[in-house]
């Protein structure tokens, strides 16, 4: 099975994986990857990022199997952009879509990345239930709750980081709000506190679900309805003041 | 891929509009328009980021059914026009992210196109007027007058491939939302257009003399020594002032004579906006004037423009209304425009601009 994977809900990013469900453990492999690291300028580089992972993106694009798009939350525009791509893909090759929230290639490399202790793995990150934050701007993040094996308990919410109860607390959002979460007894892993969600943690997600439920249909993925969480913030006037 | 009278995709989203156009050379095969406007009601006006919302959900449909509607294929298209600018930041960046990934689904090169250089090209498609460009050229001596929501400019088009110029536009508010604003004043529906259209014929135009902005003497100079603003425009003052004329009727208890105050303040903007353009096909020698933009359905300014022309020997065309509001099929006609002169596709890392100057009719 080979999937392309878009997020831009914090970076622009996209992936092409390939894997045998059945087989996940020995066959799973990154065909190609793109990543930037600025969070502004997905319109510009997102399809370029995407052409590049292709040799003939006119003929490989139709023999995909899916395209997996991450829905958010994320910053309204750059979300949009990864979205519109994907849709526009999936209708010109004629390829299923599906959404995943974006949150979930947090969680996803949080339970893959092991604890070293002098140059050592000697367990995982999270040995609990955790929390992954994003930047939400407007003094917010974006975080859900995980599992220690990355199933989604709770969220995905906006709002201050002190409504984060005391837990673990991974990636860019814990970064920025690192003493208001340890005020309110959360753990921020500092080795863990710049990263954001990418099309390839989002893949190794999907790759998990899919393997997990023996089918892509069966996998429980989204549409690809944006997660905005927030309203446009548009309001509607009120009368207009009267000289007397 | 061909290049005498080649099949060219549109890509609209600089402001409330989705619109997907097919064109072949200079014909148009379907416009197909889904619009917000509707959710931008009850708000008065367009809110940027429900557009934005509205487009991501609307072009895909838009796009199937323009295909449809003009039973070709994606594999026929020869090329894919998209507006990269000028228009709201949030709106473009949705339809130029389509635009791209359907470039890099289909390998079809990309033109990345100036929104109102489009709306000069749009005139190509119009059959009642293509005469007057024999045979799919535009005339010599060409200027656009284009009136919208969001701008107000005079152009000159030396030719649409290379040269197109900014004469004149608004320092401040587009005319058509003057128009909205001073709707919403008289207590009137949006979109103001057409509400204050229909209210203005039932008044007195001359009722109330409402200031014409930036036509003194210190900011029109002469056509020998022109001021810093002879072909430029201003509608904030305007809507003060109309502001401040129904405040004073409420405050001395009286009812507001809404029609007249309709009539008197559409009269002021479309005097100047008429007044103007033609001032600068004269001194600019501009011999065709081609109407675009939303506002050209308001009768009273293709009235006075019509007028204004006739008595200054300028030709004026007013391409049919579906193509003079924004709509995809004039990002196809000015994209195959740019393809029949040979010019080189964009490169797919371009950045939508939306301050995008007229003389940059394609990135
Ligand atoms: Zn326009």
């Amino acid at each position: 099975m080979r999937i392309l994977t878009i997020d831009t809900s914090a970076v622009a990013s996209a992936a092409v994986l390939d894997f045998d469900p059945q087989d996940l453990a020995r066959t799973a492999r990154v065909v190609a990857n793109f990543a930037t690291k600025d969070t502004r300028s997905h319109a510009e580089v997102l399809a370029p990022g995407v052409k590049s992972l292709f040799t003939d993106p006119v003929t490989e694009g139709p023999a995909l199997d899916a395209i997996i798009v991450g829905t958010g939350p994320g910053p309204f525009t750059g979300l949009r952009s990864g979205i519109t791509v994907a849709r526009t893909l999936a209708f010109t090759w004629g390829v299923k879509l599906y959404g995943m929230m974006s949150l979930d290639a947090l969680a996803q490399q949080v339970f893959d990345t092991p604890r070293y202790v002098d140059g050592r793995a000697v367990a995982p990150l999270a040995m609990a239930d955790f929390v992954v934050a994003t930047d939400a701007r407007r003094q917010e993040v974006y975080w859900a709750k995980y599992s220690a094996s990355a199933a989604l308990i709770d969220g995905p919410h906006v709002g201050p980081a002190a409504d984060i109860l005391p837990v673990q607390v991974f990636g860019a959002g814990a970064g920025i709000y690192a003493q208001q979460l340890a005020a309110g007894g959360c753990v921020v892993e500092a080795s863990f506190s710049q990263e954001q969600p990418t099309a390839l943690e989002l893949g190794r997600a999907a790759m998990r679900k899919i393997a997990a439920a023996g089918s892509l249909e069966g996998a429980g993925f989204l549409d690809s309805t944006p997660l905005y969480m927030r309203e446009s913030d548009a309001k509607v006037p009120g009368p207009r003041k009267r000289a007397l | 891929m061909n290049q005498s009278n080649p099949l060219i995709l549109g890509i609209e989203s600089s402001c409330d509009e989705t619109g997907v156009g097919l064109v072949r050379g200079t014909t148009l095969l379907t416009n197909t328009v889904s619009s917000s406007m509707e959710e931008h009601v009850r708000f008065g006006g367009v809110i940027p980021e429900i557009a934005s919302r509205a487009h991501l959900d609307a072009f895909v449909p838009t796009l199937q059914q323009a295909l449809s509607d003009a039973g070709v294929t994606l594999a026929d298209v020869d090329a894919i026009a998209v507006t990269s600018g000028p228009g709201l930041a949030g709106a473009l960046m949705v339809g130029v992210s389509a635009a791209k990934a359907l470039a890099l689904a289909t390998g079809k090169p990309l033109y990345a196109i100036n929104h109102l250089v489009a709306h000069v090209g749009v005139g190509l498609l119009d059959e009642s007027i293509a005469a007057v460009y024999q045979g799919g050229q535009l005339p010599e001596k060409l200027g656009a007058l284009l009136v919208s929501g969001g701008h107000t400019e005079i152009l000159r088009v030396r030719s649409l491939a290379s040269d197109v110029e900014l004469l004149g536009a608004t320092i401040d508010d587009a005319a058509g939302e003057a128009f909205d604003k001073v709707a919403r004043l008289l207590g009137l529906n949006y979109p103001g257009g057409p509400a204050i259209d229909r209210l203005a014929r039932e008044g007195n135009a001359k009722a109330i003399r409402f200031p014409r902005g930036l036509t003194m003497p210190k900011y029109m100079g002469t056509a020998e020594a022109p001021g810093p603003h002879r072909y430029d425009f201003s509608f904030s003052g305007l809507k003060t002032a109309v502001a401040r004329c129904v405040e004073g009727y409420e405050a001395r208890g009286e009812a507001v004579p809404v029609a007249d105050v309709a009539a008197s303040f559409q009269e002021a903007v479309l005097d100047v906006i008429t007044a103007k353009a033609v001032l600068a096909c004269k001194e600019q020698g501009i011999t065709t004037l081609l109407l675009g933009g939303g506002v050209a359905a308001n009768s009273r300014l293709r009235e006075l423009a019509q007028q204004r022309c006739l008595a200054a020997g300028i030709t004026l065309l007013v391409p049919k209304l579906s193509l003079c509001t924004d709509n995809g099929a004039m990002v196809a006609a000015l994209g195959a425009q740019l393809v029949m002169n040979g010019v080189a596709p964009s490169d797919l890392a371009f950045a939508p601009d939306s301050s995008m100057p007229v003389t940059s009719i394609s990135l």
